[in-house]
């Protein structure tokens, strides 16, 4: 097992033909995933190079559904089509889809996630995320598969670089799966459905979460731990010294007012049972700790 | 980007909503033509992007043009939370018989908007909310179908405007709405919106704030980027697309994704304790596929600021790799001594991940004598802080 996607996953690369598509395509298929589609419209019939035989690339997304069967979407299409592409995702029925693109304006992603609720079948993780990669099984989107193998530990994560360096602190344990659930003031996914997922999959022990300043989306993982999760959490939080007011780059990591600061959310962690590090390097030697070492 | 009231009521305008005419002035000289063309009694306002102005003695009438020269040398210059006021907005004082509030926003908790509306306007809605939560109607609006009439009714029905008012207000809410959909904006707020004694609804404040995201749908928003109004360090930072914020310590700091770059902050200011509160100076994010050049325009600015004392380079190769990090690092040195700006501070390097050894092995080799790399993040850290606490 796993979360969400495994070694039976077929994916799809929505935006394939474009650099960065094509670029982590490539990565993905290296690190063993299934890419079987690429979609690209007005590129119907093309191919793109993965690295391990060509790919096909389909004009849409339901003629690449119908030929191959795809069950996850990973979207690399720049900004202004985003919401687009991941309406038609969602038209197509894909359980899964990932949006890796930064950048899409936010009233686009809350019409889209607001799309994607009324129909109902569609996972959306992201956007503005790195993806989510089961080690050893499957890989959407651009979380370096070098890093760190399989194991028992659920990774779920608001920035991609902290996913990466958490990853590398434990690569010696490993992970089941690692979701990078991205910074935008909207996303698919939060902390709660990964929480939720990771207490539900048996090949997960131990589950890391990593959070930042901003919103109160941690406040309420930590509800939500308390009541429905048993399996130990080790938390971070960055931005304990970031100043009141300052956006640091993530369109959601702003502090104003006493909410949403770094060491709220650590506060409501701690007090949901959940053991805080105070740094990264902290933070997994808790994990390290709570594994037995 | 939050606008400043000027800009929010041109906005408004735009779409429609009943503003006061207004005028900026950046002097009093041109505080007191403006009260002269309206004639009568004005409101001479101070424009900050904060809350608060009216306590802070920034908003006061003037019944006469030698009045309003005189206020808005009273207001110039005010620090009113931190904010100096360069600009004034100058407009005729309304008749005002009720005070309302209503504002649009996006609502991350729930993924969508949020209308929020009061008949108890004009004072500080944060304290309505906290005392008097009935009073603040909350209408969550989905981002599909958006405030139509039938919505717009809903939000006026729920916050019990009188029904003198109710056609108004729910027109008034409708072209709002269009602010947010039209100009991407994340933020609408209107404190107070006000009925006058003739019955009619003014607009007499707002708030707006835009997505940055979606410049791309508007060329024209980059006339509300104010450059005085800017750390001169973050404009050039925002010409060159860099993610940066100017702080207040003497670590520069370079890192690759924003979750990295503000915990590399919190693990400086930790090792800056030990030497006599040592901290960072900026965040700078260079992105998670960062070029050489990126690295070099990022180093760039950082050594432009005097009050760094070492710099802090954090990368952790995903996308990025190491090696390619290293090259910008050795060609900033090269861009900044062409200049005639050789580097000359310490530059602490924590490389890890994709290509790492490669990375590391490029700046050994280069010949700078600046460049100290340390293995893990904390040491890192723990060295920077030292160097520049020895400065």
């Amino acid at each position: 097992m796993s979360v969400w996607l495994n070694s039976d996953s077929r994916i799809l690369v929505q935006g394939i033909t474009g650099s960065e598509g094509t670029k982590h395509t490539r990565r993905m298929v290296a690190s063993g995933s299934n890419v079987v589609a690429g979609v690209t419209p007005g590129k119907d019939g093309q191919t793109v190079d993965g690295g391990r035989g060509d790919i096909r690339v389909y004009g849409s997304v339901a003629q690449a559904i119908k030929a191959t069967g795809a069950d996850v979407s990973v979207v690399f299409v720049p900004p202004r089509f985003a919401k687009a592409a991941v309406i038609e995702t969602v038209d197509a029925g894909v359980p899964l889809c990932v949006v890796i693109t930064e950048g899409i304006p936010v009233g686009d992603t809350a019409q889209f996630f607001q799309y994607a609720q009324n129909a109902g079948g569609t996972q959306i993780i992201g956007p503005n995320c790195p993806g989510i990669i089961s080690p050893g099984q499957s890989n959407a989107g651009i979380i370096p598969a070098t890093i760190a193998g399989r194991g028992p530990i659920g990774l779920v994560s608001k920035s991609g670089t902290l996913t990466y360096q958490m990853m590398y602190e434990l690569r010696d344990i490993g992970f089941s799966t690692g979701i990078g659930i991205g910074g935008d003031p909207v996303i698919g996914t939060t902390h709660i459905d990964a929480l939720a997922a990771f207490e539900a999959d048996p090949d997960t022990e131990a589950i890391v979460m990593i959070g930042e300043i901003g919103g109160d989306a941690e406040e309420r993982a930590a509800a939500y731990i308390a009541d429905n999760v048993n399996k130990p959490v080790v938390g971070y939080v960055a931005g304990f010294t970031a100043p009141e007011g300052k956006t640091m780059g993530h369109a959601g990591a702003i502090v104003s007012g006493s909410s949403g600061t770094a060491a709220a959310k650590a506060d409501a962690l701690e007090a949901a049972g959940v053991r805080v590090g105070k740094t990264p390097s902290a933070t997994a030697a808790l994990m390290r700790d709570l594994l037995g070492g | 980007m939050d606008l400043f009231e000027y800009q929010a009521k041109e906005l408004f305008a735009k779409h429609g909503v009943p503003v006061t005419p207004g005028a900026v002035a950046f002097t009093r000289a041109e505080a007191r033509s403006a009260a002269e063309k309206y004639g009568g009694l004005v409101v001479v306002k101070a424009q900050v992007k904060t809350g608060g102005r009216g306590k802070a003695g920034g908003v006061k009438l003037a019944d006469s043009a030698d009045d309003a020269e005189a206020k808005a040398g009273e207001i110039l210059g005010l620090d009113i939370k931190g904010y100096v006021v360069r600009r004034l907005l100058i407009t005729p004082a309304a008749d005002i018989e009720t005070e309302y509030y209503v504002s649009f926003l996006l609502d991350r908790a729930n993924r969508t908007y949020l209308a929020m509306a009061s008949v108890e306007g004009g004072m500080d809605i944060e304290e309505v909310a906290r005392t008097k939560p009935e009073a603040l109607a909350r209408v969550p609006i989905d981002a599909l179908t958006g405030v139509d009439e039938a919505k717009a009714r809903e939000i006026v029905a729920k916050a019990n405007f009188p029904a003198d008012v109710a056609d108004q207000v729910a027109d008034v809410l409708r072209k709002l709405w269009r602010v947010i959909v039209e100009e991407d904006a994340t933020l609408v707020e209107v404190n107070p919106l006000v009925k006058t004694p003739g019955g009619e609804i003014l607009a007499l404040d707002g708030k707006v704030t835009l997505d940055e995201n979606a410049d791309f749908r508007h060329p024209d928003n980059a006339v509300y980027l104010v450059h005085d109004e800017v750390d001169p360090l973050e404009l050039a930072a925002k010409e060159k697309d860099l993610n940066y914020v100017k702080l207040d310590g003497s670590v520069g700091i370079i890192g690759n994704g924003a979750g990295l770059v503000m915990s590399t902050l919190d693990v400086v200011a930790y090792a800056g304790e030990e030497f006599g509160g040592v901290k960072p100076a900026n965040f700078l994010d260079i992105g998670g596929g960062a070029s050489a050049e990126v690295m070099a325009n990022g180093l760039e600015i950082i050594l432009s600021d005097p009050q760094v004392k070492a710099v802090f380079v954090n990368v952790f190769g995903g996308i990025t790799s190491c090696d390619a990090v290293a090259n910008g690092i050795v060609q900033a040195f090269t861009m900044l001594a062409e200049r005639g700006d050789a580097v000359n501070l310490p530059i602490v390097c924590r490389l890890d991940g994709n290509n790492a050894a490669e990375g590391r092995q490029i700046l050994d080799g280069a010949e700078h004598g600046v460049v100290e790399l340390v293995d893990t993040m904390d040491a890192a850290a723990r060295r920077v802080a030292e160097l520049a606490a020895a400065k």
